[in-house]
């Protein structure tokens, strides 16, 4: 691991902080025993993903902006998320790339965002968290996270030094689970066709656990999970790392 | 083919409840798919062959007059001729008055895109000229009267069980009174009843997968070989091909068939590769006494100069619909256009408009698979975004989703109201949710808590907690 503590701008994400908090405080855990000083600005609100995927392109802008203005300074940006981070690692610079004013800071801000699990291993190198966690758990890779960031195999590299987890891979892992932000509203019965395919590629693994890195995914796949009355406990992977076992899961898990 | 695609929620709803269709689509993602991905994993260079795909298709999009000429002046010296059509009422009539040059009554007709695209069967079957189809997939479609719901697999919505009932429908009047039901019967079947259609033909009408720019020659590729007997056998030979199928050179064809095959259903090669140029020559056994290409504008040469630009380098392989979740769920006719799937959704609106074609780019998770599997390297996803963006410009949106995204975003920009907003949304979830911390019925969600329960918040925000236990400072 790397001496120097270094500043991490937490972009806790806006279904994290409406949903999760848990999350948030094993995200904090996590950056502090890798030697980070986290920081949590108060004017973040939204990474602008809705607004930016349903065509509104200035109202996209103007919330990358107040990002781009909160997290500026931190030495890193971190999201407990495939999506946002990708948003702002992967579209603020496509978005900005022609506006004079903000492409540098948005490149410059892009490029020190990272996915949780991403920043832990592969920019901060750790190598085991040192936490515990009795459970069978399937691994869902969120889109975003796989396809535009590359984050597949460092979950599961930190997953490995958790004492007393087994982790299984889904039969179709790099399939869809449905969610897609605001497409589960406007097309509901598409969505729940894919996500009970997640759903029974879920349970098929015979996992008491389902794990993933994106808190979207993770509550469309509560929620079905918890219609059709399965007991298969949900849990963001953050919430694993950092050995919280104490707080419920998202869905099932109940005795 | 007239478009239904404003129409798609209610056609993916009945979709969905379709067990048939559902018992079809199956194949499309085990078969199709898990073929690509084996094909891919014994071609190592396969990603360095997609670079030189694209640089191929890029060059070619910057000089399209310049090789769109050559490869004519290379027809006509090879005894051909191209038609250039702007508009699909064009290339119809053109391929009518040909057809009633040499007083056609039937032609063969082997799979094209394009000739859904123009609505050419209809058209034909009106004026007199009738169209047989001999790829085994668009003969089964013809039989059902339907569009094809794949563009290489054309049938692939069809069961066995369907398509027997097909045949046995429709191969009465030909002696065939017994029902098949295994799949080499069936296809013995249909090859028995083709094979005299194909020596009645009068004219042979193809489509092409390239058009070779330094030698004229036109491609196809297919699985039967039912395209060399459509277009050797009658005395002519139409192709009907939209003008971005043009490549310089023989060299650039073979870099694309290696990704185009492996891509589409996963084998190395395709069964038959045809090259056509030129009519019968006088020591030629066989072939067509005259040759026509009919090279269809429709738009594309708009297209060629937008930002869209790279749908032109689609080579028509089917792997974006065939990893497409959204398409696995609702198969191809949904779609409600020519084209379905992600390449569908991306080039749909440029010839329906974005009006009619709304659903198309909205129906998308954004998951990003199309754009991964796609040998062309297509940023599908960037395209649907692009038209989101369009239909949010032009007030195509519909006006309660603006509404939603436009209040979000002006809490979004204003922080100490969305602290406030946030925290009492969480609060008052947090009481819907009960103990037992669910929630199966929210206004505004009911599309989600039909089918899911929406998993209650914990009673107040992270934001909130957090300043709580560390104090104000950030
Ligand atoms: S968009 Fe790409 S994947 Fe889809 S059909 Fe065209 S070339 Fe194939």
């Amino acid at each position: 691991m790397a001496d120097s503590p270094v500043n991490v701008g937490l972009f806790v994400t806006c279904l994290v902080d409406l949903f999760r908090p848990s999350v948030g405080f094993a995200t904090v855990k996590l950056l502090e025993d890798a030697g980070c000083i986290v920081h949590v600005p108060d004017t973040q609100t939204c990474c602008g993903q809705p607004a930016y995927n349903s065509g509104s392109r200035n109202d996209a802008k103007d919330l990358g902006r107040n990002v781009i203005a909160a997290f500026q300074d931190f030495d890193y940006v971190v999201a407990p998320s495939g999506s946002c981070a990708a948003m702002i690692r992967e579209h603020y610079p496509r978005l900005f790339a022609d506006d004079p004013a903000m492409a540098d800071k948005a490149k410059r801000v892009a490029d020190k965002t990272f996915e949780l699990t991403s920043f832990l291993a592969d920019v901060r190198k750790v190598t085991s968290v040192g936490a515990k966690f009795n459970a069978v758990a399937a691994y869902h890779d969120s889109c975003s996270g796989l396809r535009e960031l590359g984050v597949r195999e460092q979950p599961r590299y930190l997953l490995a030094s958790v004492e007393g987890l087994e982790v299984k891979d889904l039969e179709k892992g790099d399939a869809c689970c449905g969610f897609g932000g605001t497409f589960c509203v406007k097309y509901p019965e598409i969505s729940d066709e894919m996500v009970t395919r997640k759903t029974s590629d879920i349970t098929a693994t015979g996992a008491d656990t389902v794990l993933a890195g994106d808190l979207g995914c993770l509550m469309n796949i509560a929620g079905k999970l918890k219609r059709d009355g399965s007991n298969i406990a949900v849990r963001h992977v953050a919430e694993v790392l950092a050995g919280d076992d104490g707080t419920p899961p998202i869905a099932g898990g109940e005795r | 083919m007239k478009a239904t695609a404003h129409d798609f929620k209610n056609a993916a709803s009945k979709a969905l409840k379709d067990d048939n269709l559902r018992q079809a689509l199956h194949r499309v993602e085990t078969g199709f798919a898990g073929n690509r991905a084996a094909a891919i994993s014994r071609l190592p260079e396969f990603h360095d062959l997609r670079d030189e795909g694209v640089a191929i298709k890029m060059h070619v999009l910057d000089h399209l007059d310049y090789y769109l000429e050559r490869f004519e002046q290379k027809v006509i010296e090879t005894g051909g001729q191209v038609h250039w059509c702007t508009t699909p009422k064009e290339a119809r009539d053109t391929i009518l008055e040909l057809c009633r040059s040499v007083d056609a009554k039937t032609c063969t007709k082997g799979k094209s895109m394009i000739a859904e695209e123009i609505a050419l069967n209809p058209f034909l079957e009106e004026n007199g000229v009738l169209p047989i189809e001999t790829d085994l997939g668009e003969y089964i479609i013809q039989l059902a009267d339907e569009p094809p719901s794949h563009i290489i697999g054309p049938a692939v919505h069809k069961t066995k069980d369907q398509i027997s009932d097909l045949f046995f429908e429709h191969h009465q009047k030909y002696g065939k009174t017994e029902r098949q039901s295994d799949g080499r019967m069936l296809v013995n079947e249909a090859r028995e009843i083709l094979r005299q259609k194909y020596i009645d033909a009068d004219v042979g009408i193809t489509g092409a997968n390239f058009l070779i720019a330094e030698t004229g020659s036109t491609v196809i590729v297919t699985n039967e070989g039912n395209g060399d007997l459509t277009q050797s056998l009658p005395k002519m030979h139409i192709v009907i091909a939209s003008l971005e199928k043009v490549i310089p050179t023989m060299e650039d064809a073979s870099t694309i068939l290696r990704l185009l095959a492996r891509s589409a259903t996963g084998q190395e090669f395709s069964v038959y590769t045809t090259f056509s140029t030129g009519p019968r020559r006088d020591d030629d056994l066989d072939g067509p006494g005259s040759f026509h290409v009919v090279l269809l504008d429709n738009g594309r040469s708009k297209l060629a100069g937008s930002e869209d630009r790279e749908l032109l380098r689609c080579i028509r392989c089917g792997a974006c619909m065939n990893h497409c979740p959204v398409y696995h769920a609702v198969g191809g006719h949904a779609y409600g256009w020519v084209y379905p799937g992600p390449i569908g959704a991306a080039l749909d609106p440029h010839f329906i408009g974005i009006e009619e074609a709304r659903h198309l780019p909205n129906a998308s998770t954004f998951c990003g698979r199309c754009e991964d599997v796609c040998p062309m390297r297509i940023p599908l996803p960037s395209i649907l975004r692009r038209w989101r963006e369009r239909a949010f410009e032009s007030n195509v949106t519909p006006p309660a989703e603006r509404f939603g995204v436009g209040a979000w975003a002006w809490l979004a920009k204003h922080p100490a109201f969305y602290r406030v907003g946030t925290r009492l949304a969480v609060r008052g979830l947090s009481l819907l949710g009960g103990r037992r911390k669910r929630i199966a019925k929210l206004p505004l969600a009911g599309g989600w808590t039909a089918t899911r329960d929406l998993p209650a918040p914990a009673g107040q925000t992270f934001q909130d907690q957090w300043r709580r236990q560390r104090g104000r400072s950030a």
